[in-house]
Formats: structure tokens, C-alpha cells, sequence
């Protein structure tokens, strides 16, 4: 069975696009490669693609990347690592715009990570059920499938381009043998249904083998088809399109605990929509002012209760939270609860504003705190307390005195997420320069971590690292103005139950795992 | 200047994006060097302003701009503007610090010298002329070559060719659920908007393309 593992992988390393035409079912086969130097392999419309893969002790992580035959340069490494060693020459600076991942998720139970990028691509990886002969590659995330969401539109009535990139990606709980889940990008939300095909008809009266017609003269006798097995196949296809819902940037989605409907949300308005109604959605928020003169706050992120199937959170611009039930009235631009943190006037400036902007909002999966980002800080909330946060930690707190310039290059309108783990016992977001950084709600301690090539050396634990603002430097330290603002990491998710993360470093994909303690304190 | 629907290169538009960036960085402000130990000196209100002006127009200038940007450089511009406002009649006093209380001034009418930018942006038609109209005035909206003196106020009466009505309408243009209603009833967007400029019944198919051509054809104006 050896053989047939080695098999499945090759199979999973390839792009199984629904919409590609691949010559029979196939795979092309790659020899092993080398140390260094491998060679591309093209899909049959002609497109090379490049997969690389590093591992490391207690670390590893996937690049992808897909270059245009323009672009191709030949070097390609198979997706595989039996030996648990570094073997391909990593090659994804090179990687095109399209590449940019947008979005990372878990599945439920964290068996798949679902990641979607700029170019309105999805690639599945599928955790290895770990197994006894490979202590290396237990648990060990492998590309499940690929396949193309979204593809840009144009809107002829604006003259505008719709883009394709992934905005973000939500799975739906798993209800049967299939995996579902829905992407969006600013304008079109779709749910794709991913399944396994692992046998086969075989014995047809009428057919042949090549799906031929027989000669019915030559058919003496009746038999039975039967289910053979043959190499698994994964095969997702679009199952609903929930289109022309939104005038505005679709910014979150949010599948409820009902697991029949789910919510849209975009800069003005939310909607609620039922998974298997297409043409016709619910508006349940909607805070465009009767005169757009008047607009100054947008919404900014929203999510369902964990739980409580009526009740949902939206974030605005201006920093605060809205906690809405939908049993109060249809519409729910009144809130039920308010959350809002009054202004710091030792820290006022003309950012105070833009600063204080959440990018994002998570329940915790006990459902009785919230968690936010904003520029500077992560806040923990708890649903009872409308007033502040219960905790705040800082994440960069060294870049308030440079808020000038990052108003200047726009990065301080940059969108960090954040997530809470399995136990909501430690919050995670990125920062800046590749830099992640964990805060334990019950200790208090922060730690930053880098997710970079550099850093991860084979069978090393990730190094903690420090910012220094002047005064005293240690060896290791970075400054603050030597950080790399085009460096960040936007995007993280937190395996449900297990110390897993996933981290999105502009084009590569980082997935950690801490091996030491794999189950949660 | 490309016309707003087409899309440019990735590449193209990040070079051009950079491209405006350095000039204005060159031209007001020192870029922070990571060779410098000390934080960069915080900008004047004045510089402030113009740079959120510029990034006003540059965010509109985009193909479907992003509406978070938008209000919260509005909102920035707002207070720097208040703020202003209240320091040019009393004696200026030395240059602010990001620190700087704010006065806690209610959303003050904008002055008629800084009125807004775009207000033609809610006809489509008008979006190309205001377009054109920007690129050549880009140049008056840089402030003097000889720097500035942070005791004065911004020189503003470059800006007045600009700014025409001030800042009703900026956001007219993003909300077209106005066409996205009667005129395909087939599509079923959000409920409420009524606000039908366009006689949705009864149109037939020539009506129709007649009506597309306009609207694409409003690019090449």
C-alpha cells in the first residue's frame, strides 16, 4: 500500500481545477527530485506550476506558486518530504501579484485549511492521518485540492473591474461525507461542494470499458457492475452562486450555528441569506445615511453567535461594536448592545480615528467574549460589559510614534486579523516584518514570533523575537525603523483544538505546530 | 490617463502608485531613513491637510474606490480642518504635536475655500471631465516649493480651483443601487432604493443599448 500512498500524494500535489481538461485521470508523474534543481511540470492548458515545501522540526510550511509560462523559470519541487528533511531550493520570491494569499480557515474540526488568494484561487490542504511508520509526517498538512472561486468580472453599467480576490472563506459544518464551503470576494458569494471519488463502475452491459457502445449482438448474458476502487479523486464543484446582493465590498461572511442561513456584510449593509436560496437575500443591517453627505462610518467586519443563532456582532470604522438579536425586529440597525471604549485623551491625535477602526471581529467559542483588532491594540470583550474590554493587549504600541508616516504610506489602514485558540485561552494576530504575535489571557505573557525562510531552520523551535525602541539593544533585536512595512502578516487562523496555526506571509503559507504540547492547557 | 474602466497591470498601477507616493514625500516631507535614530518630526496640520487631500483625490481617482479609505480620510480631514480653523484666529501658536488636544468642535461647516473635491462624481458623465480636470490641476495642489512655514496656514487659495462645492455628494457616485433596480428587473439587489433617476418600465431593447452605449461611451469623452 506503499505505492498507492505515494500515489495519492502525487495526485493532490496537482490542481484538480473542475474547469481544466486533464488527459484522462492520469496525473503526470514527476520524478523525485534531486537536492537541488528540479524540473516544471505543465497542466494541459500549458501552465507551469511550482509547488515547494520545506520542512522542519517543529515547523513546516508550503509555498505556492504559480507562475505563467511567460515566467517560468525551471525550478520545481514535488510535494514531497519522507525523509522529514529541507530538500527543495525555495523559489517563491518570484511569485506573481496573484499569488498574495487573502484568506486562511480551518475547517471544524481542523482536518482541512482552506486558503484563497489574490488571482480568486482556493487550495484545500488536508491533514495526514497520523500514522506510526512516519512520525515525521504525522500531521502533516498536504494539497487536498485547488480549484479557481472567483475570476474578475466587469461591471459594464460602472466600468469597472470586479476582482476576484478571495475576501474571505468560511466552511460549513460538515453534514456528510462532502465538505462545503463559501468564498467571496467583494461582490459574489459561492458555495462550493468538495468530494472523494475512490471507486468506480465497472462491467456495464452496454458500454465498454472506454464508454463505447458494445455490439449488442456480442451480449450473451446480463451481469451486475460493480464498485471497483481506484486512485481518489477530489472534486469540488459550485453548487450556488449569491450574486448582485451587494452594492458595496463584501468585507466578511459569517455561516450561523442554524447551519441554514448565513450573513453577508459589506461597508453599509448586511444581509442574510438561506444556503440553499440564490436569487433573493434578507437585509438586516443597512446604516447608509438618507444623505451620503452624512456618511461617516462603515462597517467594518461581522460575525454570528457561536451559539445563539439570533444574535450577531458588527464592527465600524469608529471603533465600536454592535451586538444585534434578530428576534428584536427584521430590521437590526437598532442594536441591542452598544460596545464602545471612550477616547484616551492623553493619546488623542488627528489618527485617533483611523486607529481606533476594527479590522476584525471573533467570537470566542464559548461565545461570552468578543475579540477585536484595531491598529495598535487586540481587545477581549465580554458580552456583559458594554463599557471597555475587559483586557487590552498591545501589539505594536512602538508604532504610535510614527503614525505620521504610516498615514503616509497608507498602512495604517491596514486590516490585521486575529483569532482566539481551541481553550480561548490565548489570542494570536500579525504584525508587521512577518511578525505574529500570542498573548495568554492567563498568564499574561506576550510572546512575537517571525514567519520567515530565514527564521525557520530546520528542526529549530521558532526563536522568539524583539522590537527595541532605543534605549538598551540586545543582540537579535530589531529596530523599530528597520521593520518591513511591506511585511505583514494580515491573515492567521488557529487550528479548533490543537496548537496548529496557520500564517499568511504575503505569498507563503506558514503552518506551526507546537509539538512539544500538542494538546491544549 | 486611462479611462476608469480599464483595468490596469498590477504592476503598472503599483509603479504608479509608488511613483505618486515618492513625489509627494519628496516634495514635503523627509522620509523617515532607518539610518536616523529618532522618530520622524511630526507634519504640521498644514501638510497634513494637503496630504489628505492628495490621498482623497487618489482614492477617487480609482477605479471603485474603497469606501473605508475614503471615510476615514474624510473624517482626518475633517478634524485637521477644525482644528485649523481654530488656530488661524487666535495667535498660531508653535507647531502642534500629534499630542495636540483637539478641540472638541462640533462637525463644523466646512469653509467655502475648502469645499470638497468631488461632488460630480453622482453623474457618471462628469466623472471624466472631473478626472481630466484633476490631472492638470494636480500641480497647484502642491505647496510651495519654498517650504512651509508652520506658523501659517496652509495657502488655500490654490486649492480653490479645486474644490468646488464642498464635501456634499462625495460619496453620491459609490451608492448606483439606483440603476441596479428597475432597469433589470430580474436582478434582485437590496430592498429599498426607489431612487430611480431612469424610467425602469417599458423600455425596450433598442432603448436599452442606446442607454449602454452612453454610459460606456462616456469613457472616451
Amino acid at each position: 500500500m506503499g505505492e498507492d500512498a505515494d500515489t495519492r500524494k502525487i495526485n493532490h500535489s496537482f490542481l484538480r481545477d473542475h474547469s481544466y481538461v486533464t488527459e484522462g485521470n492520469t496525473p503526470v508523474v514527476l520524478p523525485h527530485p534531486p537536492a537541488q534543481g528540479v524540473s516544471a511540470c505543465p497542466d494541459a492548458l500549458g501552465r507551469y506550476y511550482l509547488l515547494d515545501a520545506e520542512w522542519v522540526d517543529s515547523t513546516f510550511f508550503w509555498s505556492l506558486n504559480r507562475s505563467s509560462p511567460k515566467n517560468f523559470t525551471p525550478y520545481l519541487a514535488l510535494v514531497e518530504n519522507m525523509e522529514g528533511e529541507s530538500i527543495f531550493e525555495v523559489d517563491s520570491e518570484d511569485g506573481v501579484g496573484a499569488d498574495i494569499i487573502s484568506t486562511v480557515e480551518f475547517n471544524h474540526t481542523g482536518e482541512l485549511l482552506a486558503t484563497g488568494d489574490k488571482g480568486g484561487r482556493v487550495v484545500i490542504f488536508q491533514r495526514e492521518p497520523e500514522s506510526k511508520n512516519e512520525p515525521h509526517s504525522q500531521g502533516e498538512y498536504n494539497v487536498y485540492s485547488t480549484f479557481q472561486s472567483h475570476e474578475p468580472e466587469f461591471d459594464y453599467l460602472k466600468s469597472l473591474e470586479i476582482e476576484e480576490k478571495i475576501n474571505k472563506i468560511k466552511w460549513l459544518p460538515q453534514q456528510n461525507a462532502a465538505h462545503s464551503l463559501l468564498s467571496t470576494n467583494d461582490k459574489t458569494i459561492k458555495l462550493w461542494k468538495v468530494t472523494e471519488r475512490d471507486k468506480r463502475p465497472e462491467g456495464y452491459n452496454l458500454k465498454d470499458e472506454e464508454g463505447k457502445l458494445k455490439d449488442l449482438s456480442t451480449v450473451t448474458s446480463l451481469q451486475v457492475p460493480v464498485l471497483k476502487p481506484m486512485d481518489l479523486m477530489v472534486e469540488v464543484s459550485p453548487r450556488r452562486i449569491f450574486a448582485n446582493g451587494h452594492t458595496y465590498h463584501i468585507n466578511s461572511i459569517s455561516v450561523n450555528s442554524d447551519c441554514e442561513t448565513y450573513m453577508s456584510a459589506d461597508d453599509l449593509r448586511i444581509n442574510l441569506w438561506h444556503l440553499a436560496i440564490t436569487d433573493r437575500s434578507f437585509n438586516i443591517v443597512d446604516i447608509k445615511p438618507a444623505n451620503m453627505e452624512d456618511l461617516t462610518e462603515v462597517i467594518t467586519a461581522s460575525e454570528f453567535h457561536p451559539h445563539h443563532c439570533n444574535l450577531f456582532v458588527y464592527s465600524s470604522s469608529k471603533g465600536s461594536l454592535r451586538l444585534c438579536d434578530m428576534r428584536a425586529s427584521a430590521l437590526c440597525d437598532k442594536h441591542s448592545k452598544l460596545f464602545e471604549e471612550p477616547e484616551d485623551p492623553s493619546n488623542r491625535s488627528f489618527f485617533s480615528e483611523i486607529i481606533s477602526s476594527v479590522s476584525d471581529v471573533k467570537f470566542s467559542h464559548s461565545g461570552r467574549f468578543m475579540l477585536t483588532r484595531d491598529y495598535l491594540t487586540v481587545k477581549v470583550w465580554d458580552l456583559n460589559m458594554e463599557t471597555k474590554p475587559i483586557e487590552t493587549y498591545q501589539v505594536h504600541d512602538y508604532l504610535r510614534s510614527k503614525l505620521c508616516s504610516l498615514y503616509e504610506n497608507d498602512c495604517i489602514f491596514d486590516k490585521f486579523e486575529c483569532a482566539w485558540n481551541g481553550s480561548d485561552s490565548v489570542i494570536m494576530t500579525g504584525a508587521y516584518n512577518n511578525f505574529f504575535r500570542m498573548f495568554d489571557r492567563n498568564t499574561k505573557r506576550d510572546v512575537t514570533l517571525e514567519a520567515s525562510r530565514e527564521s525557520s531552520k530546520p528542526r529549530a523551535i521558532l526563536k522568539p523575537r524583539r522590537v527595541c525602541v532605543g534605549g538598551k539593544r540586545r543582540k537579535d533585536d530589531i529596530s523599530v525603523d528597520s521593520l518591513d512595512f511591506t511585511k505583514k502578516i494580515l491573515h492567521t487562523a488557529w487550528h479548533p483544538a490543537e496548537n496548529i496555526i496557520a500564517i499568511a506571509a504575503t505569498n507563503n503559507l506558514y503552518i506551526f505546530q507546537d509539538k512539544v504540547n500538542s494538546e491544549m492547557h | 490617463m486611462l479611462g476608469k474602466g480599464v483595468k490596469r497591470k498590477r504592476e503598472e498601477e503599483e509603479e504608479e502608485d509608488l511613483t505618486s507616493q515618492d513625489w509627494w514625500l519628496e516634495e514635503t516631507t523627509p522620509s523617515p531613513n532607518p539610518e536616523e535614530g529618532a522618530s520622524p518630526a511630526p507634519l504640521p496640520p498644514s501638510s497634513l491637510f494637503n496630504l489628505s487631500i492628495f490621498k482623497l483625490h487618489h482614492g477617487l481617482r480609482r477605479g471603485e474606490p474603497d469606501l473605508r479609505h475614503l471615510v476615514l480620510v474624510v473624517n482626518t480631514l475633517r478634524r485637521i480642518q477644525s482644528s485649523m480653523a481654530l488656530e488661524s484666529s487666535p495667535p498660531e501658536p508653535p507647531c502642534p504635536a500629534p499630542v495636540d488636544p483637539l478641540p472638541v468642535a462640533p462637525d463644523a461647516p466646512l469653509c467655502t475655500s475648502v469645499s470638497a473635491l468631488l461632488d460630480d462624481l453622482s453623474h457618471i458623465e462628469g466623472l471624466c471631465d472631473t478626472q481630466t480636470s484633476f490631472s492638470e490641476d494636480i500641480p497647484l495642489s502642491r505647496p510651495p516649493e519654498t517650504g512651509l512655514d508652520p506658523g501659517r496656514p496652509a495657502p488655500l487659495g490654490s486649492l480653490e480651483l479645486l474644490l468646488e462645492d464642498g464635501l456634499e455628494g462625495l460619496f453620491d457616485d459609490i451608492d448606483t443601487s439606483m440603476y441596479d433596480c428597475e432597469l433589470w428587473p430580474n436582478l434582485k439587489t437590496d430592498s429599498g432604493e426607489t431612487e430611480d433617476k431612469i424610467q425602469g418600465q417599458g423600455l425596450d431593447v433598442s432603448e436599452l443599448d442606446y442607454l449602454m452605449d452612453v454610459l460606456v461611451g462616456t469613457q472616451t469623452l
